[in-house]
């Protein structure tokens, strides 16, 4: 893949030649010892509320309270589990399945349109191209709270509140999507390739279909991990634009398990084992995919 | 011939492959934008007092404008996130900083596994982050209150002195791990030959660190601070979870919180319109300032 040979140099600078000095330049036993332990107390920061919520998904209501947050109680996952997607008539079921079709129906379309826009502007020159690129990435610093009230608004006239369009729509545009978009397509996609299919007689889709797109496929992953991960964090949206709670993404459902806790104590095991549930996904996706998150931070970093 | 045919279709295709983003880059950031002005500069009433004949909408002027900037409620938030911004900015830029440049640093071992256990953390939704943090400051529920009981410290993580410091950690502990990414990026592409200068030159560590990499990350240093700030500016998914725990945060403790009250729970959309737009006006100050700062940096 493309992106292998890029990041390549990176890689190898990374894992630098010996360096010529003898190892005493290179600190002291001691300092050596101060800088690992500063480290692994703050990856013991990082990954305690993760392990807690680990432990804490096994224990029923009354481990919860009554036995200390780091030790095993009862081994009761699979009894909450069968409780979460019980409750209700199994609405967090329906929460995971809406998580899901809004982060990835999402996404998927979103990357496509990103990758469409960052390839123009990336390979075609026309006039005002810089300024209305300069309009799009301004747009990425708009406060997504800022225009939350206004597209309510604009969405109940046009009759898309409390639809899964009032979701889907706004997660469509990435402004941060076309500048990687485009970073890469600079990167990637030779003109000389685009024009020798060209000449071959190939048209302007065409040659992004089949030549240029297989050589976005790095791009296509990363801004597709981006994107996703944007949809399923994404909060205020689904807030303010459903109030059907079979709409809900899992994050909204839980929030408002959340917020009736003090009367409904008995949701505690469900809210911790719901969040471990949720959580998993991405994990699981940032583990698998570490290679592409790296590179496009790399492109947005470096650039 | 030919050739004039090819360009009049290359033309088209720029204006074809950005058509479907700039028309929902308009519809759901343009047009809300201007939608947010035209509406801040109206008032709905009531034409009867029973609010059976509809609403009227009067052209107001700035008053919009006024009365958010008068509210003490508005006030108190940016109060809040005034001091929120002064704890969570530092830690968190100097945090993630500190912690690459260790990571980068000769002397780290297991680079790649404390990356990913800083980074692990970012998995989480924020919202979910936020609920988890609420447990973990619930006495009973927390073992960090346990932790901190054996050492006879009896905080409130929830009351009214904390509760800002509780709002940044959960924050703190879901973005550093992103940052530290970013900036650990950047450090790789720092080139060897520049950092061998340095050592032959005779410079420990501490001091390559300091006057030798951190000056050639600082693009990064400034991207990062600018959306860290406008990012904590939007303060919301924590006091929003928290308030259900603590008394201390009131429905309007953040600005975007009271922007919500105004809008959904007193439908006063004039209000909430201009509350809106004086925090992004803040995010924009905000962004310059920080921007100038990086170039004055980037100068000197």
């Amino acid at each position: 893949m493309a992106l292998d040979t890029a990041t390549a140099p990176i890689a190898t600078v990374g894992a630098a030649p010996p360096r010529p000095q003898p190892p005493a330049r290179r600190g002291s036993r001691s300092s050596r010892a101060v800088v690992n332990t500063l480290l692994t107390i703050v990856a013991l920061y990082t990954l305690m509320p993760l392990s807690w919520l680990l432990v804490n998904a096994t224990k029923d209501n009354g481990d919860l309270f009554g036995s200390p947050g780091f030790r095993l109680g009862e081994f009761n996952l699979f009894g909450n589990i069968a409780d979460l997607f019980a409750y209700q008539d199994g609405v967090f079921g329906r929460w995971l399945a809406n998580s899901l079709l809004y982060s990835v129906a999402g996404a998927l379309a979103s990357t496509l349109i990103s990758l469409l826009a960052g390839y123009a502007f990336a390979t075609y020159s026309f006039r005002g191209r810089e300024k209305l690129y300069g309009l799009v990435l301004l747009g990425i610093l708009v406060p997504p709270t800022v225009v939350s009230l206004p597209m309510y608004l604009l969405a109940s006239e046009a009759g898309l509140v409390n639809t899964y369009w009032a979701v889907l729509i706004p997660s469509l545009v990435n402004p941060f999507g076309v500048y990687l978009a485009r970073v890469f397509a600079e990167a990637y996609v030779p003109h000389e390739t685009l024009e020798a299919a060209r000449m071959d007689g190939a048209g302007e889709l065409r040659v992004f279909g089949s030549v240029a797109l297989p050589m976005l496929s790095p791009a296509f992953v990363t801004i597709f991990l981006f994107t996703f991960t944007g949809s399923w964090n994404n909060f205020f949206l689904p807030l303010v634009m459903l109030n059907d709670s079979s709409l809900y993404p899992v994050g909204l459902g839980l929030f408002g398990w959340n917020a009736v806790l003090p009367q409904e104590p008995q949701l505690y095991a469900l809210i911790v084992t719901g969040s471990l549930l949720s959580v998993v996904p991405l994990a699981v996706a940032f583990l698998t995919l570490q290679r592409h998150w790296r590179s496009g931070l790399t492109a947005g970093a470096v650039k | 011939m030919a050739s004039t045919r090819l360009g009049r279709r290359r033309q088209a295709a720029p204006a074809l492959f950005l058509a479907p983003f700039l028309l929902l880059f308009a519809a759901t950031l343009l047009a809300p934008i201007g939608y947010a002005v035209w509406m801040s500069l109206f008032r709905e009433q009531a034409s009867s007092g029973l609010g059976f004949g509809g609403t009227e909408t009067l052209f107001v002027g700035v008053d919009n404008y006024l009365r958010a900037l008068d509210d003490p409620g508005f006030r108190r938030g940016f109060a809040h996130i005034a001091l929120y911004c002064l704890i969570y900015i530092p830690v968190m830029v100097g945090g993630a900083l500190t912690l690459a440049l260790l990571v980068d640093s000769a002397l780290a071992r297991a680079k790649r596994f404390f990356q990913l256990a800083y980074f692990l953390p970012h998995a989480v939704p924020g919202l979910i982050a936020a609920i988890v943090w609420g447990f973990l400051y619930t006495p009973g529920l927390s073992p960090v209150i346990d932790l901190l009981s054996v050492f006879g410290a009896d905080w409130d993580l929830l009351g009214p002195d904390a509760v800002v410091f509780s709002m940044a950690n959960a924050a703190t502990w879901q973005w550093i791990g992103y940052n530290v990414v970013i900036f650990y990026a950047a450090l790789q592409a720092v080139p060897r030959e520049t950092l061998e200068a340095s050592v032959v030159d005779g410079a420990g560590e501490l001091r390559t660190a300091w006057s030798v990499k951190l000056p050639m990350i600082r693009s990064s240093v400034v991207l990062t601070t600018l959306f860290t700030a406008v990012g904590a500016i939007q303060l919301f998914n924590e006091p929003e979870v928290l308030r259900s725990r603590s008394s201390a945060i009131s429905p309007e403790w953040s600005p975007v919180m009271f922007i919500y009250q105004a809008a959904f729970t007193e439908h006063d959309y004039g209000l909430a319109a201009a509350a809106s737009l004086l925090l992004a006006v803040l995010g924009a100050v905000l962004s310059f300032a920080i921007t100038r700062l990086g170039n004055r940096w980037k100068e000197a």
